[in-house]
C-alpha cells in the first residue's frame, strides 16, 4: 500500500529564488500531518508546490499512487486533493450556501446532499446559510473555507495556517473542526505557526528550516524531543 | 411639482441609463480586471443597430431592443476575442489601451455606416401624459424606467439563481480561489461580455429615445459611467446600479434653482458633477460606497 502523499527531494521557488531545497514528506491515508518551522522556512511554499501553484524545480510528488509533480490545481482537485489558502479563502460577497456551491463547481450531479453534509459537520453554517460570508467572524469564515474545500469529497485536505490571526479560543475551535474532519477519514496536511498546539493533535509532524527537513516523527515524539523543543518550541 | 417633473424624473431616467451602462463596466472589470473604455461606444453601436431595425423592419425602438441587444452582445464577444483576449496575460495597461483603440474604431464604423449627423428614431412630438393632475411624465420615460427595471431584474436572477451567475460573482470576489474551485474564466468572461454588451445596447437605445442618436453619444457618457461604477465599488454590479442612479439624479438635481431663479449648477456643468463625485470618491473611499458590508 503506497502512501496517500509522498514528496521526495522537492525543490521549488519563485522565479530564480529557490525556497525549498530537496524536502521529503509523507502522509498516509486518513492521517493528520503537520508541518511547522520558523517564518521563512518554506512551509507555505511546500503546500503550494504540492498543489501546483508554485513551480517545482526538482524532485517528485506522488499522490494516491500517481505522479503529480507540477500538475495543475484543477487536475489535483479532480483526483481528490483540496486546498485552503491562508488568505482570500472565501468569497466574501457570496452567501455561505453559495460559497459551498462554488466549492463544488467541478462536481457533476446534485449538490444538496453534499451541502447538507457540510451543515451536519458545521451546524453553525447551517444556521447562517443565507448570510454573506464577508459579514462573518474570522472563525466562522475559516469554517466556510474548510466546508468549501470539503465539497469535492477530497482524500487529502491541504491547509495553509488555518488559525492565522485568530484568538486562542477560536483557534482551539478551528483545531477541533480539523480533528473532526480528520476523524471522517480525510487525510490532512497542515502548515501551522502554533507548533505546540498543532503537534498535540498531529499523527505525524515535520519541522522545516531554511527550506530543508530538520526533524520528523510522530507528534508526541517531536513534542518530547528536547533538542527540537529548544530550537523550535521555545524550550 | 417642477422638482419632480423636470428634475427628479429625468434624473431617474438618466440614472437608469447610467446604471445599465455602468453595470456592464463593473461586470467586465470584476471578471477581467480592466476598465473597458470602449463601453460607451458599444452603447452607441447598440443604439444605431436599433435605428436600422426601426428603419428596415418598421418596429418601434422598444420592439427592436432585443435584436439590438443580441447583435451588440455578439459584437462584444467578437471584440473580446479579437482585441482583448490576446493581451490577457499582459499588463492591464495594454488591454486598457486596446479598448481605447476599439472605442475609436467603433465610432468610426458608426460614422461610416450611419453618418455623422444627429438622427432620431421618430419624428414629430409626443405629448407628455399628466397623472394625478400635476404629475407630468413623457410616455418614453415610463417605458425606459419599466424596461430598465425589467433588465436589472433579469440580471439579478442570473447573478443569484444560476450557477454561472454565482461563478461570475465568485470570480469578481477572489479570482485565485475561483480558479482553485475549477471555475473556467473563459466561460465566465464570455457571459460578462454577453450581459455587458446587451445592457450597454439597452442603455444606448434608451439614451437615443430620450434625446437623439449621435456617433459621440456613448463616448460622452464614459465619464459618468465610470463615476457610477466607482461610486458603487468597481467590480460590484449592484453597486454600479445604485451608483448609476445616484450620478443620474445628482446631475439633474444639480441644476434645480434651489436658492434663486438660477440653477444651482449651470446645466452645462452637469458632467462636472459626475466628475466631482468620482474624484471625491477616489480620494475618500476608493473601494466604493458599499465596502462597509464586505471586508477582506
Amino acid at each position: 500500500m503506497t502512501s496517500l502523499l509522498a514528496v521526495e527531494g522537492l525543490s521549488a521557488g519563485y522565479g530564480d529564488t529557490v525556497i525549498l531545497h530537496g524536502v521529503d514528506i509523507e502522509a498516509e491515508r486518513g492521517e493528520l500531518a503537520v508541518i511547522i518551522g520558523p517564518n521563512g522556512a518554506g512551509k507555505s511554499t511546500l503546500i503550494k508546490a504540492i498543489f501546483g501553484i508554485v513551480a517545482t524545480h526538482g524532485g517528485r510528488v506522488r499522490f494516491d499512487g500517481a505522479d503529480i509533480t507540477g500538475a495543475a490545481p484543477e487536475r489535483l482537485v479532480a483526483m481528490g486533493m483540496a486546498y485552503v489558502p491562508q488568505e482570500r479563502n472565501v468569497f466574501p460577497t457570496l452567501t455561505v450556501a453559495e460559497n459551498l456551491e462554488m466549492g463544488a463547481f467541478s462536481v457533476r450531479g446534485r449538490l444538496a446532499p453534499l451541502i447538507e453534509a457540510q451543515y451536519a459537520l458545521f451546524p453553525e453554517l447551517g444556521r447562517r446559510r443565507r448570510q454573506l460570508v464577508g459579514e462573518m467572524s474570522g472563525g466562522q469564515r475559516q469554517m466556510v473555507a474548510l466546508a468549501r474545500a470539503l465539497m469535492t469529497k477530497p482524500k487529502l485536505l491541504l491547509l495553509d495556517e488555518p488559525t492565522a490571526g485568530l484568538s486562542p479560543k477560536v483557534m482551539a475551535e478551528v483545531f477541533g473542526h480539523i480533528q473532526a474532519i480528520n476523524r471522517t477519514g480525510i487525510g490532512v496536511l497542515m502548515v501551522e505557526q502554533n507548533a505546540r498546539l498543532a503537534l498535540e493533535i498531529a499523527d505525524r509532524g515535520y519541522v522545516l528550516a531554511a527550506g530543508r527537513n530538520r526533524f520528523s516523527g510522530t507528534g508526541a515524539d517531536l513534542l518530547g524531543n528536547r533538542q527540537m523543543a529548544e530550537a523550535f518550541l521555545g524550550g | 411639482m417642477d422638482l419632480i417633473n423636470l428634475y427628479l424624473i429625468p434624473g431617474v431616467v438618466l440614472g437608469c441609463i447610467y446604471a445599465l451602462g455602468a453595470v456592464g463596466l463593473s461586470l467586465i472589470y470584476g471578471v477581467l480586471r480592466f476598465g473597458h473604455f470602449a463601453h460607451g461606444d458599444v452603447m452607441t453601436f447598440g443604439a444605431y443597430v436599433t435605428l436600422s431595425a426601426v428603419a428596415l423592419l418598421g418596429l418601434s425602438p422598444f420592439a427592436a431592443l432585443p435584436i439590438a441587444m443580441l447583435v451588440t452582445a455578439l459584437l462584444a464577444i467578437l471584440i473580446d476575442r479579437l482585441f482583448y483576449r490576446p493581451f490577457r496575460d499582459r499588463p492591464t495597461i495594454v488591454v486598457v489601451i486596446a479598448s481605447f483603440g476599439v472605442a475609436l474604431m467603433l465610432r468610426s464604423l458608426v460614422e461610416i455606416f450611419w453618418g455623422a449627423d444627429d438622427r432620431s428614431y421618430e419624428t414629430g412630438i409626443r405629448r407628455p401624459v399628466t397623472y394625478f393632475d400635476t404629475l407630468v411624465i413623457a410616455p418614453r420615460h415610463v417605458a425606459i424606467i419599466i424596461a430598465a427595471v425589467a433588465l436589472v431584474t433579469v440580471l439579478h436572477v442570473f447573478l443569484t439563481r444560476t450557477r454561472l451567475g454565482k461563478a461570475m460573482r465568485a470570480v469578481s470576489d477572489q479570482p485565485s480561489l475561483a480558479r482553485v474551485c475549477g471555475i473556467d474564466l473563459d466561460t465566465v468572461s464570455l457571459w460578462a461580455w454577453v450581459f455587458g454588451g446587451a445592457l450597454a445596447a439597452a442603455a444606448g437605445v434608451f439614451l437615443a429615445t430620450d434625446t437623439q442618436l449621435n456617433p459621440n453619444m456613448g463616448w460622452n457618457l464614459l465619464l459618468p459611467l465610470f463615476a457610477a461604477a466607482i461610486l458603487g465599488g468597481i467590480g460590484k454590479p449592484y453597486g454600479a446600479i445604485v451608483g448609476g442612479l445616484v450620478i443620474g439624479l445628482a446631475e439633474e438635481l444639480s441644476s434645480f434653482p434651489l436658492f434663486s431663479e438660477r440653477p444651482l449648477v449651470p446645466p452645462d456643468y452637469k458632467t462636472g458633477v459626475a466628475f466631482a463625485i468620482m474624484v471625491v470618491m477616489l480620494l475618500w473611499r476608493p473601494q466604493g460606497l458599499f465596502r462597509g458590508r464586505v471586508f477582506e
